[in-house]
């Protein structure tokens, strides 16, 4: 551990809270209609979108309007997403598939495209050797702003349920999808994408290169629109990468300044929702309660990492080498991690991207110390509530907010209230499975996949039989209940001999179970949270007394940690203990 | 009536969304890109004598093919076997296939507790003192940089740490006949700085390095 490393992650959360103030005030502006400094810019194709899609940006949706508009227009991205994978020489015509690569089967893309429409971008394929540029730019990037977008209005819609005075309607959804891609993902993206063109990311729409290197020795470097997907895919916390190795990949991080940069970008809006949160209903305090909450569990998770990772692995120390810090090497768990952005910048990306749903990599999560790797599980095991993936984590936790009032109202005996409004027994069972949604997705599926023979062989063979093998398919599963994204990367199912798709094959067993957590475990808890901002829009709000419980001091902050770490732990614990706590506990090798 | 109404949005708006953020927007970025930074949008492509030799930011292997009966060498993947070219520094271990595939990049993989990551780890130390010790006499496997055992995450990591690089720097003064004081200033010249001053690691470009070497004392024919 170094003093520099230390200082990278304190620093990284002192930068992130001053950029999220300022753009959580900016989107309580967008989400209200209000005035904006780049109105002049967006008003004209807002309007004129609005007209081609027959909107009428003022109508008011009920919650269950609301829910359908969501679900059917990810069906129609599901379905414009699945055919462009699947029909990739199709478009030959446009130039933009330089390499002629071949569509991937169809196991490979039903899991993709639920991949991408959950905004969990998990990948059994290699960006590089599957996709064309065309897929890229049309299929994935296009999803990468609407997942998150999608996942921003419903973050609104139950805020505006939290805060509604009178009536059913939570807004309307166009509005806020088309508001969200305009007036936030757009921008930042934009500026995003030429800073790291700037500092070296690739943008381009030609040939993959061939060339020989100085000793003679023949290569090939792919390329592509490479920079313009890596800005999205960090801000709208997809994580998909371009290519394999996602964000370890020069052409896709650069420099250890892009590593910051793309860390910012990934918890900027879900931070930033917090602060628009406590604006919006009137109280920043509650905003900064929430942030507290996450910024305290944020840190945790980081500091344990970088201790972890900065110890080194058995494997290092079986062998035979020294871990600590020496003049010109900073030490400790190298494998899979890039020189460039070193211990800490590689265990905070880590974080940064397990606790929002985003998923991304720096470095190779499966190489990380048993400690190391239970970080991120626990991360996930926590729900996406510590930040959270864009718009989903506000959701969620406002979730886990209700239950800590529920059990806090419990024990000084009052009927719970938050905000005002009365959380009673229908509210309560509508959060209570809206949060269980989740675990049960991932305990299942990894039950299925642990248990049979045709989950078992996406296991790789270096993990089989160990407990790293148990980890790899549970973070799989995991992640994927949790549309994060992130893996253990040696779990495959996707055999792919050339470059290109032609003669590969995919295991329908995982791709399939894979598709459908995804789905469900993205869809399901949608619909609670907007019920229950349905069942809230309507309530009376009646004065706070002298017995109200506080939702924005220290107190409740305490509480509300202790409920998501209870629910996270008490679901996940003996899952964590068979897996990464049991290498994180011992110097055994296994195998 | 509202159902069909969602339906027509939503087949229309998923069209019209698609033109702009996944055809408008990447082309316009690559428009910006290819006027304001050419260089970096083409991946910052290094030429010797107007031949393409790589791109600076792209690890790659500095390994001579093994040659036998004027046949190039194949392992059972039909990849070639290599040697290191002990004229030049070295990247670090690759997963790759071959090492350094820049169009298939790829991670180990490699668990914390595995038998196979130890197996892997020491097959490079291995080879890194079979390297580097009979220029560096004192170099133990206790010594051995962790970078240098253990293997990139994309396997095309274009950096080494600069006690790697100092390690090398014996073999590289004693082949190619330079004061060990030159190649020390050459390191210290191509070594990268920590982002902003504090974030992540310095790192030696070994390309750049190793083409100023080849500029000064020659470069293979």
């Amino acid at each position: 551990m170094t003093f520099l490393g230390w200082l990278t992650i304190f620093l990284f959360a002192a930068l992130l809270t001053v950029l999220a103030m300022p753009l959580g005030r900016y989107m309580a502006a967008v989400y209200a209609g209000e005035r904006t400094f780049l109105d002049p810019l967006f008003l004209t194709p807002e309007r004129l979108f609005y007209k081609v899609m027959r909107v009428d940006p003022k109508r008011g949706q009920d919650w269950k309007a609301y829910a359908k508009s969501v679900i059917i227009f990810s069906l129609f991205g599901w379905l414009l997403l699945y055919f462009i994978l699947r029909s990739q020489t199709l478009w030959n015509w446009t130039g933009l598939n330089p390499q002629g690569f071949h569509s991937a089967p169809w196991n490979v893309s039903f899991n993709t495209t639920s991949s991408f429409v959950t905004n969990t971008n998990w990948q059994y394929y290699g960006g590089e050797t599957t996709m064309s540029y065309f897929s890229q730019m049309a299929g994935l990037t296009v999803q990468n702003f609407l997942s998150a977008g999608v996942g921003i209005a419903v973050a609104v819609a139950l805020i505006r349920g939290i805060i509604g005075r009178s009536g059913k309607s939570l807004g309307n959804f166009w509005f806020d999808l088309i508001r969200t891609v305009l007036w936030v993902l757009t921008p930042i993206s934009f500026v995003v994408a030429l800073v790291l063109v700037f500092q070296g990311s690739i943008q381009n729409l030609s040939h993959y290169v061939s060339f020989n290197g100085p000793t003679g020795l023949a290569n090939q470097i792919a390329m592509g629109p490479v920079a313009s997907q890596e800005a999205i895919k960090n801000i709208g916390t997809n994580g998909g990468g371009f290519f394999n190795t996602n964000s370890a990949h020069p052409f896709e991080n650069p420099t250890a300044f892009t590593n910051l940069v793309e860390m910012l970008s990934v918890l900027v809006i879900p931070a930033a929702l917090v602060f628009m949160y406590g604006k919006m209903v009137g109280n920043r305090r509650q905003g900064y309660a929430i942030y507290a909450t996450m910024m305290v569990m944020f840190l945790g998770a980081a500091c344990v990492a970088y201790i972890a990772e900065a110890h080194g692995s058995p494997a290092q120390h079986a062998a035979g080498l020294h871990t600590q810090a020496i003049a010109g090497s900073a030490g400790g768990n190298m494998e899979g991690k890039e020189q460039r952005f070193g211990i800490a910048g590689s265990a905070l990306f880590d974080v940064v991207t397990t606790v929002t749903s985003c998923g991304a990599v720096n470095s190779a999560i499966e190489s990380f110390t048993g400690i190391g790797g239970a970080v991120p599980m626990a991360n996930l095991s926590a729900s996406e509530v510590i930040f959270g993936g864009v718009g989903t984590g506000l959701y969620s936790i406002l979730l886990y907010v209700l239950l800590a009032v529920f059990i806090g109202g419990l024990m000084v005996g009052r009927t719970p209230e938050y905000l005002g409004k009365k959380i009673e027994a229908r509210e309560i069972k509508l959060v209570a499975i809206g949060l269980l949604i989740t675990p049960l997705a991932a305990l299942l599926s990894t039950a299925l996949a642990t248990a049979s023979a045709a989950g078992r062989q996406s296991i790789s063979t270096a993990a089989a039989g160990s407990p790293q093998g148990f980890s790899e398919t549970f973070y799989a599963y995991l992640s994927q209940a949790n549309n994060n994204g992130s893996a253990f990367a040696g779990y495959s199912a996707f055999v792919q001999p050339n470059a290109g798709n032609l003669g590969s094959h995919g295991i329908t067993f995982a791709n399939l179970l894979g598709g459908f957590t995804m789905l469900f475990a993205r869809f399901a808890p949608i619909l609670f949270a907007l019920a229950v901002a349905g069942t809230l829009a309507g309530k009376r709000v009646s004065p706070a007394g002298l017995g109200t419980m506080r939702t924005d001091n220290p107190t409740f902050v305490i509480l509300l940690i202790g409920v998501i770490v209870l629910v996270g732990a008490l679901t996940f614990f003996p899952a964590l203990l068979l897996g990464p706590i049991v290498q994180g506990l011992t110097n055994h090798l296994y195998g | 009536m509202t159902l069909r109404r969602d339906i027509v949005t939503s087949a229309i708006g998923i069209l019209v969304l698609t033109l702009f953020c996944g055809i408008l927007y990447p082309l316009v970025i690559t428009g910006i890109s290819q006027v304001a930074f050419p260089g970096n949008a083409d991946g910052q492509m290094v030429y010797v004598n107007g031949k393409l030799v790589g791109s600076k930011i792209i690890g790659q292997n500095f390994s001579l093919q093994v040659v036998k009966h004027g046949k190039p060498v194949v392992d059972k993947s039909g990849n070639p076997v290599t040697v290191p070219d002990p004229r030049y520094f070295q990247t670090r271990p690759s997963a790759t296939a071959p090492p350094n595939n820049a169009a298939s990049t790829a991670f180990s993989n490699l668990g914390p507790n595995n038998v196979a990551t130890e197996q892997a780890i020491s097959a490079n130390i291995r080879a890194y003192l079979a390297l580097e010790k009979p220029y560096d006499p004192e170099l133990t496997t206790a010594k051995v940089p962790v970078d240098a055992a253990n293997s990139s995450a994309s396997g095309i990591d274009p950096d080494i740490s600069v006690a790697n690089a100092d390690i090398q720097a014996h073999r590289i003064a004693a082949v190619r006949h330079l004061p060990m004081s030159t190649v020390l200033r050459l390191i210290s010249q191509y070594t990268t700085g920590r982002g902003l001053g504090f974030s992540g690691e310095p790192g030696v470009d070994v390309l750049e390095l190793n083409l100023v070497l080849d500029r000064m004392t020659g470069g293979r024919g």
